[in-house]
Formats: structure tokens, sequence, C-alpha cells
């Protein structure tokens, strides 16, 4: 016992995880505090009822879908690793990155919080999202506060503007093009500070 | 007079004088020791690297998603980013929320040389090393023995005392004699976990025939106000040694215990309260309305039961300094006896006791607002953040209702406006 020498001891892989994900030790820390917090049974892995207790998810429109991206691959546990990568998506891009340096694309990176984001549309995980997942997702976003038929309005006139090729359905990079003007960055960030 | 009386009050009295010594050593200890050790040690602690996330000051929905295009005629249509707003404010959530964080210690900002404090302090140098060892050593060695003796002979005489006046057959002197015996009971326990307690603003204390509020940081904060005067316990009946404590202690005042199944019952406990408080010659009832153990920096909601009875209300808050040694009770992470121990292993437990003045429910307020306002001068008072949140989420999930204010909120900034469009054109 006694102060220990760095308690990045204690999580697993840290120095891979910093370099893969671009985060700090500071904040990997931070991150597994939070990490031993949620994991309120100690278990050294979260499940979905960890992440429903949090209460700004539970209240949350799309909080399961959320949730379903952290256990993207059929796994019903998400260990530190794999939390920490989700979070990574969400880091700023660092502006000042010299361009030649870089050898794999990081997570936090345009493309990849598009992924992302991509992801909470198209449920099935076909690339594609259809005008029923859309229809999913406005319904949990709206509830029961619109009709039905401004429901099929919306989703139809997003369909049309999105959808290039005309195959009524919005492909990934359909759905890149469409928000090249915005600014990705500050909507799908959240900042770490020190 | 005879021999095994003379035994018996030599016995006694010997027994008492040990008490009182102790008592005085951990006094003395509790006092300059403690303030001592941290007056030389904190400027060599270390500085917590506390990384902190910013919240983005809450954009409300309406501004983020529809941009700043601040022209009112232009509608929001639906738009494939409208999602990153949801995404975003859920992933922050789980990131750091306000709620989540209050079940658990507060980090401090410099060690104060106990491990169970240690978040994300580094070893520095072989000096702090070696304070925190001689830190170990007095705390083990010298501090947790006597408490623990203390501890144990006060409940010990505690139980022995109350018991004896019980049989007494003179209630007024019945009830004179609990009194002092019970104070002597939680004297005894406070000093057996070096409480340094300061009372301000004593002339608010409350009085009979009243009900008693306060924030609720550990299963300690009882025995803190206890020791100042004496009050109605409320609560469940328990089984073990608290269930014999609180036979003990029902024997000579009227505390109100319920049983289990009487717990669900609200009609049942409303009425046992406001019978008890009616009579005026019985002692303030304690309420705890957080209902849970919070970590003492923040306020939770308030269970309005208790300001539903319509009588007047003696807020109490109670703040208490980390630094010495953390009073708050996780109970998913550990057990009563676990944490009583922990606690008298700490360096001491400082807290203030702040009487706040009477407040009754007035015209036209209904109990949740008189809870709320009560819970709002509780948390200025403590220095402590107001939440609106329910501390029974530490067990459960929020309820759906919260759910929905978002998606109105959304509907209005996609839908709403189409509403207005329409009017205005007919017009």
């Amino acid at each position: 016992m006694g102060s220990s020498s760095s308690s990045r001891n204690k999580i697993p892989n840290a120095q891979e995880l910093m370099d893969q994900t671009g985060f700090s030790s500071a904040h990997l820390l931070r991150l597994y505090d939070r990490f031993e917090c949620l994991d309120r049974d100690n278990r050294g892995y979260l499940s979905p009822d960890d992440f429903e207790a949090v209460g700004g998810l539970a209240m949350n429109p799309i909080g399961g879908r959320i949730i379903d991206a952290f256990f993207s691959s059929g796994q019903d546990t998400v260990d530190f690793s794999s939390f920490v990568r989700i979070l990574a998506h969400f880091r700023p891009t660092d502006r000042n990155r010299n361009k030649e340096g870089t050898q794999q694309e990081l997570p936090n990176s345009r493309t990849r919080k598009l992924k992302f984001a991509f992801q909470l549309y198209d449920l099935d995980r076909d690339g594609k999202i259809s005008r029923e997942e859309l229809l999913q997702v406005l319904r949990a976003m709206l509830g029961l506060q619109v009709t039905e038929e401004q429901l099929q309005s919306i989703a139809e006139r997003a369909i049309q503007e999105a959808d290039l090729d005309k195959d009524d359905a919005i492909s990934f990079d359909e759905f890149k093009k469409s928000l090249e003007k915005v600014d990705i960055d500050t909507k799908m960030s959240i900042g770490f500070l020190k | 007079f005879s021999l095994c009386n003379l035994v018996f009050l030599v016995f006694f009295g010997f027994l008492y004088s040990c008490i009182f010594f102790l008592q005085y050593i951990s006094s003395v200890l509790g006092h300059s020791f403690v303030y001592y050790i941290f007056l030389t040690v904190l400027p060599f602690s270390v500085k917590s690297p506390l990384v902190m996330f910013t919240k983005e000051s809450p954009a409300s929905l309406r501004q983020e998603i529809r941009g700043s295009a601040s022209c009112l005629c232009s509608d929001h249509e639906f738009d494939m980013a409208d999602i990153f707003y949801f995404c975003r404010s859920g992933v922050e959530s789980i990131v750091d929320d306000e709620v989540t964080k209050r079940f658990s210690a507060q980090e401090l900002e410099s060690w104060n040389l106990l491990t169970r404090s240690n978040y994300n302090f580094h070893h520095i140098n072989m000096r702090l090393t070696l304070l925190w060892g001689l830190g170990l050593l007095t705390r083990y060695g010298i501090l947790l023995p006597l408490r623990v003796t203390l501890a144990v002979t006060g409940i010990s005489l505690f139980l022995f005392f109350t018991t004896l006046v019980g049989f007494l057959p003179n209630a007024a002197l019945r009830s004179y004699l609990s009194e002092k015996v019970h104070m002597m009971g939680y004297r005894m326990c406070v000093s057996s976990l070096t409480a340094i307690i300061t009372y301000h603003n004593r002339e608010n204390k409350p009085k009979n025939g009243a009900i008693c509020v306060a924030n609720h940081t550990t299963p300690i904060d009882v025995i803190i106000l206890a020791s100042d005067r004496c009050y109605s316990l409320v609560g469940q009946m328990h089984r073990g040694l608290l269930g014999m404590i609180q036979s003990g202690m029902v024997k000579s005042s009227p505390h109100i215990w319920f049983d289990r199944s009487e717990v669900k019952d609200r009609h049942l406990v409303a009425k046992r309260l406001s019978d008890h408080v009616a009579d005026k010659t019985k002692q303030p009832i304690l309420i705890f309305p957080e209902g849970t153990c919070i970590n003492n920096t923040s306020v939770m909601m308030f269970k309005k039961g208790s300001f539903e009875i319509g009588c007047t209300i003696y807020p109490v808050a109670i703040k208490y300094d980390p630094r010495f040694g953390d009073a708050f009770w996780n109970s998913s992470k550990c057990g009563l006896v676990w944490y009583l121990l922990s606690m008298m292993s700490s360096w001491a437990i400082v807290c203030s006791v702040w009487y706040l003045p009477p407040m009754d429910r007035e015209e036209g307020e209904d109990a949740v607002q008189f809870a709320n306002r009560v819970k709002a001068t509780i948390a200025a008072q403590g220095g402590l953040v107001d939440l609106i949140w329910d501390g029974g989420l530490k067990r459960s999930k929020v309820n759906d209702a919260f759910k929905e204010e978002l998606q109105k909120l959304y509907s209005k900034v996609l839908v709403g406006d189409h509403e207005d469009e329409s009017e205005r054109m007919e017009i």
C-alpha cells in the first residue's frame, strides 16, 4: 500500500490506449475513475443497466441507441478499453497535427465521428439508412408529440434531399456529403480541459 | 451498607473514571494534535491534477439545432445533423453527470495522507511516504484502539443505563434521567469518533412539538445532532446489534420505530408523526427527507411526507470538512461496521452544524414547494449545491417524464413553427 508510484498501473494497456485514442494519461485516469464509478458492483466491466443508471442518459430520447453503440460487437459487457475507444470519438480534433506524422487515423477524425453518428441511425448495420430506420429515429426523438403523417413527411423530405443515387436509402457517403457544411467538430466533441 | 454494595460502587467508580480519562485523552488528541499535524503537513501534500470536463454552457436545444440563423421566418427542417445534439449530450452525461457523482466520496484538492482518499495523487518523494507511514502508525496504533474501547464502553453503558431507567415507575423522573442517559451515550459516541463539532446559532435549536430536518450524509449525522439536544428518531426497526440498540432506546424515551411492513403505509406513518408532534411534551422529531446518504457536496430532493404534517420545521445544515476524514457512507461499497472502523481510523471528523430559524408553510404553498424552500435554505447555509434530483436515483432509474420533456422541446423546434406559419398564412 502507500502512494502508488503511478495509478496508471491499474489501467491495463495504458500506453497502447493512449497511442490509439490520443488521450493523455491524466484524461485516461479520469475516465478510469468514471468507469469505476459507473461500475457499481465492481465487476470490472459495464453492462447496459450500468449505463441506464445515468440520469442524463435515461432521459435522452436516443439514450438506448447510444448505449447500443457501446455494445456494438454483439457482446453484453464493455471493458475499460472499449469504453475509452468509443469515448475517444468525442475528443475535439487536434488542430495542429503535422500531416506527415500521422500513421493511423485517430478515432476523433471527422470521418470517424460521422461514422459513429451514422451508426446511431443505421440500426441493422447494413451500411444504409433505410426509410424505416429514419422513421424509427424520428419517432424516438419526437415521441408522441407529432402525428404519424408529420413524421412521414419529415422522413420523406430528408431522404429526398440526401439520397443522391435514388436507391431510397442513405449510404454513408451520401450521409457525409449532406453534412459537408456542418461543423462536426464542435457538435460532436466534448470539451476535455486540464 | 454491605460489602457487596461497596464492591459494586468501587467497581463502578473505577469504570467511570476510566471512561472520563479516555474521553479526556481523545478530546486532547482530537483538538490540538490533529490540527497541528495538518498545519505542518498540508503544505507538503500533493495537489491533485484534477482533469475537468467542460460542460458547454447549456446551449439550449433550440439554439444548437437551429444554428445561428436568427431570422425567425426560416423555420427549421429536419437535418440529419440534429441527432448530434442528442448524441453529444448523451455521451456527456456518460462522462460526467451531476447526479451519479454525488453518490461517491468527494475528491480532495490535496492529499490528507489517507490511502483511501488517494485518487490521482502520484508518489512524489520519500518525505511524503515517511509522513504517511507515521500517520498510519499513529492512526492504527494509538487512535483506533482508544476509540474502539471508548465506543464499546459507551454503547454498553448506554444500554445498561437505559434499561435501568426504563424500570423506574415515576414518569417525570424517568424522562429526566433518560434525557441525561441519552446525552451521555451520544457524547461518548461522538468522542469515540473524535468528532469535532461546531454548533452555530444555538438560539435556533429545535423546540418540543416540532420537526427537525437536516441533510443526510452519514449514519453519524444522528449522533452529531443528538449530542446537543435529545430528539425522537424515526426509522425502520432493524435486526442485530442496531435492533438491540433501538429497543433499548425506546424503553426510556418515545422514539418512533416502524416495522418493515408499516413503512409502506404512508397514512400510518403520517398519523404517528402528527400524533407525536401534537404532544408538546415530547421531543422534536428528527427526519432526513433526502431518504439516503448523499456525499455532502449537494442536497437532493426532499420527500414531501414530513412537510405535509403542517407543523413548524426547524432546518439544520450539516457540513463536514473532508480533509480530516471523509464521513460519507457509500453503502454499496462497504457495510456499516467497516464504515465505522474506517471512521475511527481517519484523523478526525470535523463538521459544522448550523441551526436555522424555524419555517412554517405559507398560505397557498403546497408541501412540495415548502420542501423545496427549506431545501434551498439548507443548501445556501451549508454551501452545498441545490439539486432537484431524487436521491433514490442511487438505486433506481429516472422516470420517463423527463424524456418526454426533451421530445416536446425538439418537436417544437421542428414542427411547432410550422403551426405558426400556417396560422400566418391563413390570415
